[in-house]
């Protein structure tokens, strides 16, 4: 579905992504860990179109997507969470999913004066849309709240609110788990499950909660330092020494190489 | 016509005019967040552009064509748009505080380019003889034709825009202003939006220019000075409050109200201390600008309060759709 050829990014001296090559495999949800600095988002912020390479390919669908604006890549079927909830503070829930869907009538400047049936009538499909994805998400009861009055967790939600509102084929997420109680984490990963079982999304995680990622992802990556380091089912990555270093003793070892 | 009625007519037509400007700059601040301090432009090539339309053919200036006031009109609203578009293109992808500093420039170089070339815009001497639309009609009181005209006009540009704020279009330029990479992750082309609010915006602003032209029916570079044309229209979008369109408008008859009202007063005052005054007056708009921004930042008729009144409708409309759904339902399993 996506593939990652040997990007590169600089920001200054820091390269934050480091000839990186990975994949995410068609259908699947597929994890991506590693330590904070390992450069997963920006590698997501790569991906999605957000900033553009110093170097390297993607591939979605083996076609060439390679610094593409982000709308482009999201007709193409690619959309994206934020780490950091990005909710519209001054809109309300619903209007916060009923701006999704690319190429509505209204958005049109001449159909919104010229042809008000037509625009009303996309409106109403729209809304009934984001209404189901509400009710989905349990949030229904909040429709007409404005966005930023939202708890941290029920932003998480609308987040991925925002991606149920087209026929994605791809999904990104950033940390979705992160701030986020247990009971409303349950929720979240049953709607990511129920996401990719019957509608076919594919999904990849960014994510520092491991239990989320053991229930969630096969295959699991793990990043450190711009690369990857290690691929595999979690059980492998759990075992796999190299991740280890990385979590608990990468610091250390390069401490004690130095000084060497 | 009585004195007072007369001024009254010249002051509501004035007060229009700037009502129209301001809505313009709603569109491009007060929905979208674009920060063009180049009102004078677009207002001037408006006005330029219709008078060289329809004056009758002179050396003073390029031109006159003598065509009607309409197409005059429309003649301002395209050039001020083909204009905004090619410093939309430019500027439009840099961040607002760029846009500010572009637009700035912008407002000088036309304002001197109208000064300068003489050839085309009459230079300083201005151009005179604009034709104005009803000149024989209601017994040679054109000005009430003219105010009538406005009113009407200015109702179908704002009845216009509101349907553009209120539409899915709308939705995405607010959404552009609050955040715009989320609005990016919605699949929306940010920077073609941002190009289409300020062209519309800018064409708004040429229309007020045509308006203008053939209501004073002489024009002349100091007329678009920033001070009137630019940042006088800020004070009233800000004041009447940015991103409503009634705001705007509302703000456009305080302020107006204000400034006309303060020129009354120093023109009472002795002679000497007249032009002391008249500085005094701009000192009291700025004055009047950090009150408002201080006391009362969304304005008379905030933006939020506009909207909120129509979120909690179309709740109670929600509500009631689920009610009678409810109801139904019951009725149904009752049967």
């Amino acid at each position: 579905m996506i593939e990652v050829r040997d990007i590169v990014k600089r920001f200054g001296g820091l390269v934050a992504v480091d000839h990186c090559s990975l994949e995410v495999g068609n259908g699947t949800i597929t994890g991506l860990i590693g330590p904070n600095g390992a450069g997963k988002s920006t590698l997501f912020n790569t991906i999605a179109g957000f900033i553009k390479p110093d170097g390297g390919q993607i591939l979605l669908d083996g076609e060439d997507v390679t610094g593409l604006s982000p709308h482009k890549l999201f007709e193409k079927g690619l959309v994206r969470t934020f780490q950091i909830p990005h909710e519209l503070t001054r809109m309300t829930v619903l209007e916060n999913l009923m701006i999704v869907p690319a190429n509505q009538s209204g958005e049109n400047l001449f159909n919104a004066w010229l042809r008000p049936g037509k625009a009303k009538a996309d409106e109403l499909a729209v809304r009934r849309r984001a209404n189901e994805v509400l009710e989905m998400l349990q949030l229904t009861h909040l429709r007409h709240e404005l966005a930023g009055n939202l708890s941290g967790g029920q932003k998480k939600l609308l987040e991925i609110g925002r991606t149920m509102m087209t026929e994605p084929r791809v999904v990104l997420l950033d940390e979705p788990g992160a701030g986020v109680n247990r009971t409303l984490l349950g929720k979240l990963s049953e709607v990511i499950q129920t996401l990719n079982r019957e509608r076919g999304y594919t999904f990849c995680i960014i994510e520092h909660d491991m239990d989320l990622i053991a229930q969630l992802c096969d295959p699991v990556i793990c990043m450190a330092q711009g690369k990857v380091l290690a691929q595999g089912s979690m059980d492998e990555i759990r075992r796999n020494e190299a991740v280890l270093e990385a979590y608990f003793g990468g610091g250390a070892a390069t401490a004690a190489d130095a000084t060497a | 016509m009585g004195g007072i009625l007369e001024y009254a007519v010249f002051s509501l037509s004035l007060v229009g005019i700037y009502g129209i400007l301001t809505l313009g700059l709603n569109v491009q601040w007060g929905m979208t967040g674009l920060f063009n301090i180049g009102v004078a432009a677009f207002f001037a090539i408006g006005a330029y552009t219709s008078g060289i339309l329809t004056t009758p053919p002179t050396d003073a200036h390029l031109g006159g064509f003598a065509l009607p006031i309409p197409v005059g009109m429309v003649g301002a609203i395209v050039v001020s748009g083909i204009m905004a578009f090619f410093v939309g293109i430019i500027t439009l992808k840099l961040r607002a505080d760029y846009l500010a500093i572009a637009t700035i420039g912008i407002a000088e170089i036309v304002r001197l380019a109208l000064k300068n070339e003489t050839e085309i815009t009459g230079g300083v001497r201005g151009m005179p003889g604009i034709p104005r639309p009803f000149d024989e009609m209601l017994g040679g009181q054109y000005e009430l034709a003219f105010l009538i005209m406005l009113l009407i006009l200015l109702g179908v540009l704002f009845i216009g825009l509101e349907k553009a704020r209120t539409s899915a279009w709308g939705r995405v330029l607010r959404g552009i202003r609050e955040n715009e990479d989320t609005t990016l992750a919605a699949g929306k082309d940010v920077v073609n939006f941002r190009l289409q609010a300020f062209v519309l915006g800018c064409c708004v602003m040429g229309f007020a220019g045509a308006l203008y032209a053939h209501f004073i029916s002489f024009i002349s570079p100091d007329a678009f000075k920033p001070m009137l044309a630019t940042f006088l229209v800020w004070v009233m979008l800000i004041a009447g409050g940015s991103g409503n369109n009634k705001g705007a408008l509302l703000g456009a008859v305080a302020i107006w109200a204000i400034w006309s009202g303060t020129e009354i007063i120093t023109g009472m005052l002795p002679a000497d201390l007249t032009t002391r005054a008249g500085a005094l007056r701009v000192l009291l708009i700025g004055v009047l600008l950090e009150v408002i921004l201080v006391t009362r930042p969304e304005g008379l008729l905030s933006e939020a309060g506009e909207r909120m009144r129509m979120i909690r409708r179309e709740a109670r409309r929600d509500k009631l759709a689920e009610d009678r759904g409810a109801s139904g339902a019951r009725s149904s399993a009752g049967e």
